[in-house]
């Protein structure tokens, strides 16, 4: 006799299989926990720390920590969110990110997040580095203000569409995006506007040009449902 | 070249008399007054810190952001700056031409902007002075005192600035920020259900228009002395027609220039060319430059914009209502040209009129709320945009690059073109109201009364209204602060 296998999430029972991690079962059950850089169709990346629950005391990634029988995770708590909240203010203020003239709101996972999760202010000081975009491709524009480091992009050229065409480079705050090619702009990669990777990008790096706000501000995916809605349906670049 | 009190002769030795920043004026104004020992004025300016970081910004970023980045320059009339950049941007794709319905939602936003604007302008920042006086009881010289004296008036202020917001909201999605508008047309049509909440009102906004432009008329003709001298400066006027028969025309004409006797002096000039006619100076004492007209230097070419300039410069208002106003005001200085900045009231309300009359006619039009809204054409990489803003002329001048990245850009908006114009009003006030006198909080409002019927907008400007701190400081002429008298009103 074999009992289902199951864990206590926010106090509630989760089964889940074998293998199976605790993002993915809470999602197979229909629970939300917030993530930016997993995304269904890739194997953990474990990276944006958004998915953090509290086990036992300890803070894991949801999105790369095995389901457990009989273990209680804590998600929805005044203390994992304020965590998780600073850690938006930290993706916020390292980048540039200024929503109100971004192309890319009310589709951005960034921008989603931070109105999901009640962040109002960007509380830390702004970096405002200074990142010229990449527009040398005749389709997509790279715009690296926006860059998080989810690397799904890296993932989804290398992965499905087999070309590599993007890498993260150096560490810390000098981390940032590359492109495959020696004069390092995106026109001179093998990359093209139907690639995966091309559509992969949670916030607003990775661009199909001359779309701009063709659709407008206020009907779009996020501007009418919380991405914890959207997101148990499908997910969105 | 210098104008006379632009620059005293001999600066040292003057007491100093800085209004900073000038109240409900959006953005930052200073006005200084160099005064003498014998308390006549030696030196006046207007310096208005102007924001100069924009083209900058700009440069390298997406042409098909820009119509939406560029509404950052102003609070409080983002959708000029807006239309004005998808119109460049039009051009640089190469539409000349937007679709029916295109140009028709782009109008009814704009005309939305105006009436806001003008509504906002005279209800909440000049009608307090005109109704009560410049040096009237500074506690009631704001929107508040306005309803307390005259309930019905500020009622109807307010309404006719809601229903401007609502045009604008229903057009361009939000009331500030909004995307409406993309190069080559717009996203969205106006809504049925918003359509006809906007045609329920419209006709009852007309005749309070209507009504407000008495209102104007009425405070003219009580002290026309006042009126048609208070820091008169004659000056050519500048502003779009349209083209052919010379209408008064505020989204999309040609560039018409009439002297200060009323003799046209240039028309007829599209907007690409604006660079032909217009040449912008630079003054040591000022961020923000000093237009004029190329053909007549710096000295005689200047000219004032916005609604005392298009409502004199046009043949006709092509709306029967407004075109009554018009003439009316026409009629009120037998034909001659009127210069006096208070004149900018009665003309701003007979635009307003004139707006409202657009909004309502329109509103039936189904190109409104059906009908293809993009257009396409041959990519090119210069485009200039120019509309008449509610405050005048706005002209946006960019060039793309082959990767669709904006290269350069030029804006001279309403408020640099009026620079000088409304340098030489302050100067006339200094001169006769100032000069020689006790200088009061009250006389110090005249200079405002003056800056204020321009309805300069001060770019950057995002402050909440009627909340701009004013700061006057006395200064003797060792450098002895005398007098600080701060209103945050
Ligand atoms: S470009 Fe987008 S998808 Fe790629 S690493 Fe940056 S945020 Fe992630
Ligand atoms: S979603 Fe788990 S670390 Fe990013």
């Amino acid at each position: 006799m074999s009992e289902t296998a199951r864990f206590l999430l926010d106090g509630a029972p989760v089964p889940f299989a074998e293998g199976q991690t605790i993002l993915e079962a809470a999602r197979a059950a229909g629970r939300y926990i917030p993530h930016l850089c997993w995304h269904p169709d890739f194997p953990p990346h474990g990276s944006c720390k958004l998915c953090i629950v509290d086990v036992g005391g300890r803070h894991l990634s949801a999105c790369a920590t095995p389901a457990v029988d009989g273990a209680t995770a804590a998600s929805d708590t005044p203390e994992i969110n304020a965590e998780r909240r600073a850690l938006l203010q930290m993706l916020f203020v390292e980048g540039n990110h200024f929503c109100p003239s971004c192309e890319k709101s009310g589709l951005c996972q960034l921008q989603a997040m931070a109105s999901e999760l009640g962040m109002t202010t960007p509380r830390f000081n702004h970096f405002y580095p200074d990142r010229p975009v990449d527009a040398s491709h005749p389709d997509v524009l790279l715009d690296f203000n926006r860059c998080i480091y989810c690397e799904l992009c890296v993932r989804a050229s290398r992965d499905k569409d087999g070309k590599s065409v993007f890498a993260l480079t150096n560490r810390g705050i000098h981390k940032h995006l590359v492109v495959n090619a020696e004069s390092g702009r995106l026109g001179d990669t093998d990359f093209a506007a139907d690639d995966v990777a091309a559509g992969i990008c949670p916030v607003g790096v990775i661009l199909r040009k001359r779309v701009g706000f063709a659709v407008p501000i206020g009907s779009r995916t996020y501007d009418t449902r919380p991405i914890s809605a959207v997101s148990m349906d499908r997910e969105e670049p | 070249m210098s104008f006379e009190l632009e620059t005293a002769s001999d600066r040292a030795g003057l007491r100093r008399v800085a209004i900073d920043p000038v109240s409900r004026v959006e953005g930052h104004g200073k006005v200084t007054l160099l005064i003498d020992d014998a308390g006549e004025v030696q030196e006046a300016r207007l310096h208005i810190v102007e924001f100069r970081g924009f083209e900058v910004f700009i440069q390298g970023r997406p042409y098909w952001e820009v119509p939406v980045m560029v509404q950052r320059l102003c609070g409080i009339c983002p959708v000029s700056h807006h239309l004005a950049a998808s119109k460049a941007l039009d051009r640089v794709l190469g539409v000349p031409r937007l679709t029916p319905s295109a140009d028709k939602l782009r109008r009814l936003m704009h005309y939305g902007q105006i009436l806001q604007s003008h509504a906002l302008h005279f209800f909440y920042l000049a009608s307090p002075d005109l109704l009560f006086g410049f040096g009237s009881e500074l506690g009631r010289r704001n929107i508040v005192g306005v309803a307390a004296a005259e309930p019905e008036v500020a009622r109807r202020g307010i309404g006719l600035r809601r229903f401007g917001q609502q045009v604008i909201e229903a057009t361009a999605g939000k009331r500030i920020h909004g995307t409406g508008a993309v190069p080559g047309g717009v996203n969205r049509h106006l809504a049925e259900a918003d359509r006809r909440r906007l045609a329920d009102e419209s006709a009852t906004i007309v005749a309070w228009a209507r009504d407000a432009v008495q209102l104007v008329r009425r405070l003219h003709e009580a002290d026309p002395i006042l009126y048609d001298s208070f820091g008169r400066e004659p000056s050519a006027l500048m502003s779009l027609v349209r083209p052919g028969d010379g209408a008064l025309e505020l989204y999309d004409g040609v560039l018409r220039l009439r002297d200060a006797d009323g003799r046209i002096e240039l028309d007829g000039v599209g907007d690409q060319d604006y660079r032909r006619i217009i040449s912008e100076e630079v003054k040591p004492w000022s961020y923000m430059k000093f237009p004029y007209m190329t053909h007549l230097g710096p000295e005689r070419g200047w000219y004032k914009v916005g609604p005392l300039a298009r409502v004199q410069n046009c043949e006709f208002i092509p709306t029967a209502l407004a075109e009554v106003e018009r003439r009316a005001f026409r009629d009120y200085a037998g034909g001659a040209i009127q210069h006096g900045p208070l004149a900018y009231h009665w003309t701003r309300m007979i635009e307003m009129l004139h707006a409202a009359e657009l909004i309502d006619r329109m509103l039936d039009d189904p190109d409104l709320t059906a009908g293809e809204r993009m257009a396409d054409g041959e990519r090119g990489h210069d485009g200039v945009g120019i509309i008449e803003a509610p405050r005048g002329t706005l002209i946006h001048h960019y060039t793309v690059d082959d990767d669709d990245l904006v290269e350069w850009c030029n804006l001279i908006v309403s408020t640099t073109h009026n620079n000088q114009a409304m340098n030489a009003a302050v100067r006339r006030v200094a001169r006769e109201h100032l000069s020689g006198r006790t200088i009061d909080e009250g006389l110090l409002n005249h200079v405002e009364v003056a800056i204020r019927a321009f309805d300069p907008c001060l770019s950057c400007a995002t402050h909440a209204l009627g909340r701009m701190p004013l700061i006057i400081e006395c200064v003797a002429s060792d450098g002895r602060p005398l007098q600080t008298l701060v209103r945050d009103s």
